[in-house]
């Protein structure tokens, strides 16, 4: 049956590049044709960017405006605060991940001695000693997660729940001194830029999470008022765009409190992204729901637990943990949505630059700036569906 | 009976889950009812502070303001209601030009990447990278500003063929102006259309009949095509007049010009949508198991055969519903219009919120109005997806 050395391949087909070449690329004349075509795609897209980028586009507008682009207006005398919020997320970070993953030595490397590489970049002093700063705090944390995991476990999932207050509180201060003062207050008029679309980001997805996780368990509820509820506002917010949503957001939600209450800009922005957000959510969750096997229902009904134990103990955390990968996607694409609060007229990252158009001395150079910026929100958004790409293969998700 | 008795007082009403459900469902419904209430008090007492009551009849007011493009008749003078419906009529261009523009970019996209040639297979793996990882507003934004406003001035215009005019003013081509003779040619156009519609239904009753799969579609379309190029040749007058667009002083003139804001917008919503359709056709692809193809070769099926019989049904159980929400979702975007200065529904909107203060009405309006497209289209894609379906016992 076998006569694996009898029949070989001609010799000219057997190996090499020149093999590899003729399969891939010329296997037909309308293969060589396409190939042909798709190397001088990339040979003119190549050559064109390169000359665009070194030679023609002037960067002064985005280094002369880094800081904006950062942070927005606010002041600078306040910024250490938000270099100490980073630092306390990079300390958590680090402590994570030697705790969690402690193999990686790769991976924490590279995220930890981030800030120590930007810090060669030609920065003012006060900036590179920051980033300095942002890595000593990461490799302490990581050093301490390696010396003693165990103990420290508990106290780094507190640190997690309590980062969002600590943030928020970091950026806004609670002193009413008039801007002087540590921690003086920093109205969200002056929130902008990169900071604005991290902390919308974020303040979104958590706060989408538990409406989203509602609103898909109202969905398969047996009962009938809950369950049209629920589509009804799942359908209602997925048909629409979010800029409607924002619109409504700012404009009718003064209307809806009563009069004399005041929702900042940036709330109201917030309010509406989380409930966007929580639609999709719902949905993500849902599918998460559906992948569970009846017998799972019926195996916790028969050990006695009640429907929400057998909810929150058995069926949600199989159904989260099936879904990560959709939530983290979810989660970028909340993160790129926020560029809408532009329109609304808040100064995130997209506001930001179109104040930085404005100034006289940079005017017409849209696409230098809006470069900067997409370029920015691309390697973001790749760098996090890289991280949860890393984060599936080492659960096992969908390898199970 | 005795039984019954015991049975009802070993489960008081208040422990009973039938009585619970009930109960809790209608304290749900109740909290819902009157937080909706107080919000819309709330509304109605502020509304009433600015001196306002709602009601959609300011609709018929003076809209006092231009619009760039305009598909129907409208001036300063006409209503809101006119300036609503010219936003709405650029919306649903914008997104049928979309939908089919990056239905077949997609198409391509979806091939390419399970081409067997290593080049064009990472160029489109690339693509979608690239475009995936973009926040579309920004990329729309820079597409606009960056490509389309910075295209050379009238007077240096980049021109193709003497005929196809590209400046930062907007892009013209050559164009067909409808003659005299141009309503008779519709009526000829219509005919055409009636007589594909019979041919179609003729053929699929003859393949239902003997079994046979002649090509439907593609036998309809020549009848329409034949019908319009015979109407074409014999009218003595021409019922379009070819247009070469030209510059005149500062303008373009003759032709048809697309602005940049269209360009911008239309365009930047083709490459963005179609790196996702390109996924959801190379899933149904993959979805269709090779022994299909085996099979269908194995009965003699010729390749092209093979793939309009085999295939491609099959291929599209697994594509339409995916592709349905992102054409839901190319329609919503085209509403990111609004930053980029395309006069679409939403765009029109905001400006009509800006002059009257109905912020309460228009918001709603406009939900309704998308609302009312993905109820359309997913009411008219179930129906397909249904007649498509697995046929199973």
């Amino acid at each position: 049956m076998n006569q694996p050395d009898t029949v070989l391949p001609p010799l000219t087909e057997r190996s090499g590049i020149l093999r590899w070449l003729r399969h891939n690329l010329f296997g037909t004349w309308l293969d060589g044709l396409l190939t042909v075509f798709g190397l001088l795609l990339i040979y003119l897209a190549v050559k064109g960017l390169l000359t665009w980028i070194f030679t023609i586009a002037e960067w002064e507008v985005v280094l002369a405006n880094l800081r904006l682009f950062m942070i927005g207006q606010f002041p600078l005398e306040q910024a250490p605060r938000l270099w100490v919020g980073l630092g306390f997320l990079l300390f958590l970070t680090g402590n994570s991940l030697a705790i969690w993953d402690k193999r990686s030595y790769v991976a924490a490397t590279l995220v930890l001695a981030f800030p120590l590489f930007l810090a060669f970049l030609p920065f003012n002093s006060a900036n590179r000693q920051w980033l300095v700063f942002l890595t000593a705090t990461g490799a302490i944390g990581w050093g301490l997660g390696f010396s003693n995991p165990q103990a420290l476990k508990k106290t780094i999932v507190a640190g997690w729940i309590i980062s969002l207050p600590i943030l928020v509180l970091l950026t806004r201060g609670f002193t009413e001194t008039d801007g002087v003062g540590v921690m003086a207050i920093v109205g969200t008029n002056l929130w902008g830029g990169l900071l604005l679309t991290f902390l919308l980001t974020v303040v979104a997805n958590i706060f989408s999470f538990p409406l989203g996780l509602f609103l898909a368990l109202g969905r398969r509820s047996e009962l009938p008022i809950i369950r049209w509820f629920s589509v009804g506002y799942i359908e209602l917010v997925r048909g629409v765009p979010l800029i409607t949503i924002l619109f409504m957001a700012q404009l009718m939600l003064p209307l809806f409190v009563p009069g004399g209450m005041d929702i900042d800009r940036v709330l109201r922005a917030m309010v509406g992204m989380t409930l966007f957000s929580a639609a999709y959510l719902a949905e993500n969750v849902r599918g998460g729901l559906q992948a569970i096997p009846k017998g799972q229902f019926e195996a916790a009904h028969a050990l006695g637990l009640s429907g929400a134990k057998t909810m929150i103990f058995v069926i949600l955390p199989q159904a989260l943990r099936l879904i990560i990968p959709i939530l983290v996607g979810q989660f970028i694409s909340v993160f790129k949505d926020t560029a809408l609060v532009a329109i609304v007229g808040l100064f995130d990252l997209l506001g930001i630059a179109r104040t930085v158009l404005s100034q006289p001395e940079f005017i017409g150079l849209h696409r230098e700036v809006y470069a900067f910026v997409s370029l920015l929100y691309w390697v973001l958004s790749y760098a996090m569906s890289y991280i949860s790409q890393r984060l599936e293969t080492s659960l096992g998700i969908g390898t199970r | 009976m005795q039984r019954e008795t015991s049975h009802r007082a070993t489960t008081p009403f208040w422990r009973d889950e039938r009585f619970l459900q009930i109960f809790g469902q209608i304290i749900f419904l109740f909290a819902v009812f009157s937080f909706g209430f107080i919000i819309f008090r709330n509304m109605q007492s502020g509304l009433e502070k600015q001196g306002m009551k709602l009601g959609m009849s300011f609709l018929q007011g003076i809209a006092g303001f231009d619009i760039a493009e305009m598909p129907i008749e409208y001036s300063r003078t006409s209503s809101y209601l006119q300036a609503y419906t010219v936003g709405l009529l650029n919306t649903l261009l914008v997104s049928s030009i979309g939908i089919f523009f990056s239905t077949i970019l997609g198409v391509i996209l979806g091939v390419a990447r399970l081409s067997k040639n290593f080049i064009i297979n990472r160029l489109a793996f690339i693509y979608l990278e690239i475009m995936r990882n973009f926040s579309l507003l920004v990329f729309l934004i820079f597409w606009y500003q960056g490509l389309f406003l910075k295209l050379p001035k009238i007077k240096q215009a980049i021109i193709w063929f003497d005929s196809i005019y590209w400046t930062n003013r907007g892009i013209a081509i050559p164009w067909g102006l409808p003659t005299a003779s141009f309503p008779t040619f519709q009526l000829i156009l219509l005919s055409g259309l009636v007589l594909a519609v019979v041919v179609f239904f003729a053929l699929q009753a003859y393949a239902n009949r003997t079994g046979r799969a002649p090509l439907t579609t593609l036998w309809s379309m020549l009848t329409f095509l034949l019908v319009a190029a015979i109407g074409w040749l014999v009218m003595p007058v021409k019922p379009l007049e070819w247009s070469i667009p030209f510059a005149k002083g500062l303008n373009l003139s003759g032709g048809k010009i697309f602005s940049p804001e269209f360009m911008g917008l239309t365009s930047g919503l083709v490459l963005y949508t179609a790196a996702f359709i390109g996924e959801v056709v190379r899933a149904g692809i993959l979805a269709v198991s090779g022994g299909q193809v085996e099979a269908a070769r194995a009965l003699g099926l010729n390749g092209f055969q093979t793939l309009r019989l085999v295939v491609f049904p099959q291929a599209m159980r697994v594509i339409v519903p995916p592709l349905t929400s992102q054409y839901l979702n190319l329609t919503k975007n085209s509403s990111l219009a609004v930053a980029i200065g395309y006069p679409d529904m939403f765009y029109v909107s905001s400006t009509i919120i800006n002059q009257s203060g109905r912020a309460v009405e228009m918001i709603t309006l406009v939900m309704l109005t998308y609302l009312t497209f993905s109820l359309v289209t997913s009411a008219f894609m179930n129906w397909y997806n249904n007649k498509i379906k697995l046929v199973e016992r």
